[in-house]
């Protein structure tokens, strides 16, 4: 009962406040499960302080592009590792706390670093973002040989935050994820 | 429907608090977390306060604690591969032993009914058992290899010396030992989860075995001794565990932790949605297929992912939860 109370009030509020809402086209046309759970991410990244879905999905971007590829001079928006297609603002939890899904591309099927890029991701976003989140990140699909067990893996919070506890692993993120300048 | 009232919030840890037991006898309770320290509570009028800060012992996160049955010993697991024990005898808490043998993280750690054995597992796949030797001695009594992932979860059955496991492997098992040759064996495996089983909880007669998985569901597990009226094969004489229930639906999100209450019968989860979720087995259950119902779910009972659920020993209804918001919490079940 109380979950459909908040849904309505949410609703109300929606019509009668702000307009300005440029990314409804796509959502307007899927499923009315999606559309109520649009209006719900809608109303949360407004209370949040962004304008819209898209500004926070650009915001997200805008931290992830920068990240350094840990075996080349290159970024992850330069190899397409990244992208801001890759990045969906999900269905927000019953506690109104924004959830987040990253996909990322590793350059290679077998790519020996894709653990390594998924914590970089995961680092440099909750360093980087003033309110809380729940985070997902995933691998492309088919992208990678072993795609599940990786995206288990950079999912297991509690393996997160063991290796974010070893020196040498912490020391390569932070050189990945170092803003020049 | 019941519903939890907030009694007591907890405060002064840096960080995730990622374990915490209530002490067997006293109101009394220890919490342990990302800041590398262990904080003890007791209640004192009607507060519940820090009476002691353990720290200085790991170097690493301690990820679980565990107080022997006796409640003069505190076990803690931690990132840094080590296990410590410490004890009052000089007045004081002190660490007077580590346990070492664990390649890296130990996850959780708990003694035995009788205090005498104590198990650990840990992300280099193995479980061990520990015998209590002598005074502040501890003899490594087996290395169980049979898991093939991360081990995330220790526990012992409440009236025998049973250890179940649950793995990153998405499988329970259990062990005990060889009567002829005195070697642990794990003697079972359940299998039903589609992902991470990240604790499991033994009900009052440790027939039942309650899991929750990162596949947010909760498996309830009935074993079937030899000789059973139900006509389950046993085939090497040991008790089979089967799952007779499924329930999902309720968690939007992994589910860390399970505690099946000895007292009430009721079951409570520690989930990454934030929310604390109560069920109860409903009238008409049964022992082949019972059904659980859900009771209340405490929206934002953290503000952060709960890590975990602990029933209290002594006092029934009463729950304790802790957080990646730093804090731990004391709730009343009220019916």
């Amino acid at each position: 009962m109380l979950s459909f109370f908040r849904k309505k009030s949410l609703e109300d509020s929606s019509q009668s406040g702000d307009q300005t809402v440029p990314s409804t086209s796509s959502s307007r046309s899927s499923s009315l499960c999606d559309n109520i759970q649009f209006k719900d991410s809608d109303a949360l990244v407004r209370e949040l302080g962004y304008n819209n879905l898209t500004e926070l999905k650009e915001t997200i971007y805008d931290m992830l592009r920068t990240i350094k590829d840990p075996e080349k001079p290159s970024t992850l928006e330069d190899l397409n590792v990244v992208y801001e297609e890759g990045i969906f603002i999900q269905k927000p939890t019953s506690n109104n706390v924004a959830v987040i899904r990253v996909e990322f591309n590793p350059t290679v099927p077998h790519c020996s670093l894709a653990t390594l890029i998924g914590l970089c991701i995961r680092v440099k976003i909750e360093r980087n973002i003033s309110h809380k989140l729940k985070l997902d990140i995933y691998i492309k699909k088919g992208a990678h040989a072993t795609e599940d067990e990786i995206n288990k893996q950079i999912n297991d919070k509690e393996r997160i935050a063991a290796a974010l506890e070893n020196p040498s692993l912490k020391n390569l993120v932070e050189i990945c994820i170092r803003d020049e300048n | 429907m019941g519903h939890l009232e907030l009694q007591h919030t907890l405060t002064g840890h840096k960080g995730r608090v990622w374990g915490a037991d209530w002490h067997p006898k006293n109101n009394a309770l220890a919490t342990c977390g990302e800041d590398k320290t262990i904080r003890l509570w007791s209640q004192e009028g009607n507060r519940w306060i820090t009476k002691t800060i353990l720290s200085d012992s790991h170097t690493r996160t301690i990820r679980d604690i565990s107080w022997s049955p006796c409640g003069q010993f505190l076990a803690s697991a931690s990132f840094d591969a080590t296990t410590a024990i410490w004890d009052r005898k000089s007045g004081q808490f002190e660490c007077n032993a580590t346990l070492e043998g664990h390649e890296n993280e130990v996850k959780s750690v708990a003694w035995s009914r009788s205090g005498s054995l104590l198990s650990t597992c840990s992300r280099d796949k193995s479980v061990w058992i520990w015998e209590v030797a002598g005074e502040d001695e501890f003899e490594c009594a087996a290395v169980l290899n049979a898991h093939t992932q991360d081990v995330k979860k220790v526990t012992w059955h409440p009236n025998e010396d049973i250890l179940a496991s649950a793995s990153y492997d998405n499988t329970i098992k259990m062990y005990k030992e060889d009567p002829a040759d005195n070697d642990w064996m794990c003697v079972s495996t359940l299998t039903g989860h589609t992902s991470t089983v990240w604790s499991i909880s033994f009900d009052a007669t440790g027939n039942r075995l309650a899991s929750c998985s990162d596949d947010r569901t909760i498996k309830i597990w009935q074993s079937y001794l030899p000789g059973n009226v139900e006509g389950i094969a046993t085939p090497d004489g040991d008790a089979v565990w089967k799952c007779v229930c499924t329930i999902s639906g309720h968690h939007t999100r992994s589910i860390y932790d399970i505690s099946w209450c000895p007292h009430t019968g009721l079951i409570a989860t520690a989930c990454g949605d934030d929310i604390v979720r109560i069920f109860k087995e409903a009238e008409n259950s049964t022992k082949i297929a019972p059904v659980f119902e859900i009771v209340t779910a405490q929206h934002g009972a953290h503000s952060q992912d709960v890590n975990t659920v602990k029933w209290c020993p002594s006092t029934p209804g009463l729950l304790l939860s802790t957080s990646d918001d730093g804090e731990a919490k004391i709730w009343k079940y009220e019916s």
